[in-house]
């Protein structure tokens, strides 16, 4: 065990094959053909061909058995291709199901990032209109409801099929105390912010290519300096977001309970390291999709072309779970210790 | 990915940790900041002793290559001085690469038993960012090489034993050909050294030289091939050897500070901590990602620069913000009654705009990432 920060043999061929699967069957008119909804059946059908759904389940149940930094790298390329299906919220969930049909991906699995209301309603469920199974808290229990998914989803920034759902009606299983549901959120935080590494790499290559392309004063805007320092900012943060998200995955794929001494920076717990991976990489999609959308000109917010998609899904995908700056106070009673300590 | 360290590595950073614990005592930190020269004689032939500069060489093959990060963050998030001996293992690294192996045999055992310094002269009044551009002129006069000019920023000539220097051997050439790199003791007759004081308390110098004269044994990399082996060093510079975890030290003194006066319950300080924490922790990583690299055979030239960039920027960012958040308190001096964090706060405020500018400002790192990293034209 020592220092290997590239990835394994198994993972080049996950890249490969899932980068090549989203290249092929979801190139953005896809993401475009789905829109409002945000939701391709087609797709998700060919996802379950590939294995994809019970990918990270264990392989007594039928599942891939994969680790999560496995998934962290079909995550960025998922992200990469904004593709319209519920990929990340369904292999977060099933961490705590072992239902057939779930594994399998015939039935899909979500995660209510936040806590049902006093009434028993998660809202606005990512995925929440089209999955069948919903993990989440309620109160004290971390629960598993089935239900019939609403497929309508209200109007929303990142077309994405939001929805409420209820804790309480439908085949309900409690599968723990809500201790056991911080797990099933880590892998949430950290497959989102794989999916968000993925967003700001692709629309940083759209600006880099629109910038090369596009000319005015008889040249390629992309040779101004001023274009080019903006555009140089996003390299890092998307290295940055890998790495951390990377590191994320390692610790919680390793089991070991990590420390977390931020006073000589050595952090290695995976709780820790998911939510700082959830904070970068929603600030690194943010800033690379502003850029590249604002060095597009007049066309960066005309709908024809691309860019929008993605700087709408920047911001959407993270949102659902809150503002990122309450993130950063979770992060901060994890670090400091809580307020009054 | 795998981020854990070996056995063998987390013995030799917690040897270190020990070593600064015994060596780098709040009278050390004080020396520091008062002479305004940034290392310690005895944390150097500490750290000399114990083998570990030999072991830090870059590409010498003694010890693994990722202990070069570590031996310079661990010195870094200390709070220790650290300047002298980056360079040091810098060049270090440059001449067991570049140089012959007279010069190994006669320059390597001083560095690597921690006992010389090593000043650097690239940069000219005239020439900082457009380097290549420089006049100082070294001319072949029989054996001999006459060298005149001057330098600015060389940093650590006051207490150095060897300077690297950079100049002009032929007109002739464009302008990035016609250099040669030399590697001199800096007790060569004809070498004037004037202190340059600095925002940021450490001292730098302006060095002239007026009809030095060195033999071809001080020619290191080749007569007209400086600009390679000015690449070399560069590459080592910018982001593995320090640089990136200078915030580390400053929130432990923020954060402590604002303990003892019940500031740690705000949301914006606890917000901005949490930030300043992540980014610290960016920061380390590709720091990592720029030594793994280079353990793997690799020249992490460009991730040097994204890294640079980066981390410069937070070290500023979050140096701003914690003299923000100590109000009128981040304005005392080190051992000035009241002064937040003992005076770190303010003297961070002071220290973090160097970093932006030296080894390269953050606008020819941008060239490079832009040029390099995304394929846009060369702008200039």
């Amino acid at each position: 065990m020592s220092v290997d920060l590239g990835l394994s043999a198994d993972q080049e061929a996950i890249a490969d094959l899932f980068g090549g699967f989203f290249a092929n069957e979801s190139p953005t008119t896809v993401a475009r053909a789905a829109e409002p909804f945000g939701f391709d059946a087609d797709l998700w059908a060919k996802l379950i061909e590939l294995g994809a759904p019970g990918m990270g389940s264990a392989v007594e149940h039928g599942g891939g058995g994969a680790s999560l930094s496995d998934l962290v790298v079909v995550a960025e390329a998922f992200g990469r291709a904004i593709a319209p299906v519920p990929l990340l919220e369904h292999l977060a969930a099933a961490l705590v199901l072992t239902d057939a049909d779930v594994i399998s991906g015939d039935a899909i699995a979500t995660v209510a990032v936040r806590p049902a209301d006093a009434a028993g309603v998660w809202h606005l469920v990512p995925a929440g209109a089209v999955a069948h199974v919903v993990v989440g808290l309620d109160g004290d229990e971390l629960v598993a409801v089935r239900s019939t998914p609403p497929m309508v989803s209200p109007r929303n920034h990142a077309s994405a099929p939001l929805a409420d759902r209820s804790a309480r009606e439908g085949e309900r299983v409690v599968l723990g105390t809500a201790a056991a549901f911080a797990p099933v959120l880590d892998r949430w935080k950290v497959l989102t912010a794989a999916a968000l590494v993925g967003v700001a790499d692709a629309a940083m290559a759209l600006g880099v290519q629109y910038v090369m392309d596009r000319q005015q004063f008889g040249v390629p805007v992309g040779s101004f300096q001023a274009v080019q320092h903006g555009l140089a900012d996003l390299p890092v943060m998307i290295d940055g977001g890998r790495l951390l998200t990377h590191k994320a995955a390692w610790a919680i794929d390793s089991g070991d309970a990590g420390i977390n001494d931020w006073r000589l920076n050595d952090i290695t717990d995976g709780s820790t390291l998911a939510s700082m991976a959830f904070v970068f990489t929603t600030d690194g999609a943010a800033l690379a999709t502003d850029r590249s959308l604002h060095y597009h000109g007049g066309y960066g917010f005309s709908e024809e072309y691309d860019i929008q998609l993605y700087y709408r899904r920047a911001r959407g995908w993270s949102l659902v779970l809150d503002d990122p700056s309450i993130e950063c106070l979770n992060l901060a009673d994890r670090l400091f210790g809580p307020r009054g300590a | 990915m795998d981020f854990s360290l070996s056995p063998e590595t987390l013995e030799f950073r917690q040897t270190i940790r020990d070593i600064v614990d015994r060596t780098v005592t709040p009278e050390v930190i004080d020396r520091m900041h008062t002479s305004g020269t940034f290392a310690s004689p005895e944390l150097n032939a500490e750290l000399g002793r114990h083998g570990f500069f030999e072991r830090a060489v870059p590409g010498l093959g003694k010890g693994d290559p990722i202990e070069l990060w570590v031996l310079f963050n661990e010195l870094e998030k200390a709070g220790a001085p650290y300047d002298g001996p980056a360079v040091a293992l810098m060049i270090a690294g440059v001449v067991n690469a570049l140089g012959t192996d007279e010069q190994k045999a006669r320059i390597m055992p001083s560095i690597i038993s921690g006992e010389a310094m090593v000043a650097m002269g690239y940069s000219e009044a005239d020439y900082g960012s457009d380097v290549a551009s420089i006049k100082t002129r070294a001319v072949k006069d029989g054996d001999e090489w006459v060298i005149n000019g001057s330098k600015m920023w060389t940093t650590m000539a006051q207490a150095a034993k060897w300077l690297i220097l950079l100049t002009r051997t032929d007109l002739d050439l464009p302008k990035h050909k016609g250099l040669t790199m030399f590697l001199l003791p800096m007790d060569t007759p004809g070498i004037t050294v004037e202190p340059v004081h600095t925002l940021g308390t450490e001292v730098t110098n302006a060095t002239y030289f007026d009809d030095v004269r060195v033999g071809d044994e001080a020619v290191l990399g080749g007569v007209n091939n400086g600009w390679r082996t000015m690449t070399t060093v560069l590459a080592f510079e910018r982001g593995v050897m320090g640089g990136s975890n200078a915030a580390v030290p400053l929130l432990r003194h923020f954060h402590d500070w604002a303990a003892s006066m019940g500031l740690l319950d705000s949301d914006v300080v606890r917000e901005r901590l949490a930030r300043s924490v992540i980014d610290m922790q960016v920061a380390a990583l590709l720091t990592q990602r720029s030594a793994w690299i280079a353990a793997s055979g690799g020249m992490p030239g460009l991730e040097g620069s994204m890294t640079k960039v980066f981390a410069a920027e937070a070290y500023q960012r979050i140096s701003r913000w914690c003299q923000q958040m100590a109000g009128p308190a981040g304005l005392l001096q080190f051992h000035e009654q009241g002064a937040a964090g003992e005076g770190f706060v303010e003297y961070d405020a002071r220290h973090s705009p160097v970093v932006t500018i030296y080894g390269g400002t953050t606008e020819i790192n941008r060239n490079n990432i832009a040029e390099r990293h995304l394929g846009l034209p060369k702008s200039r």
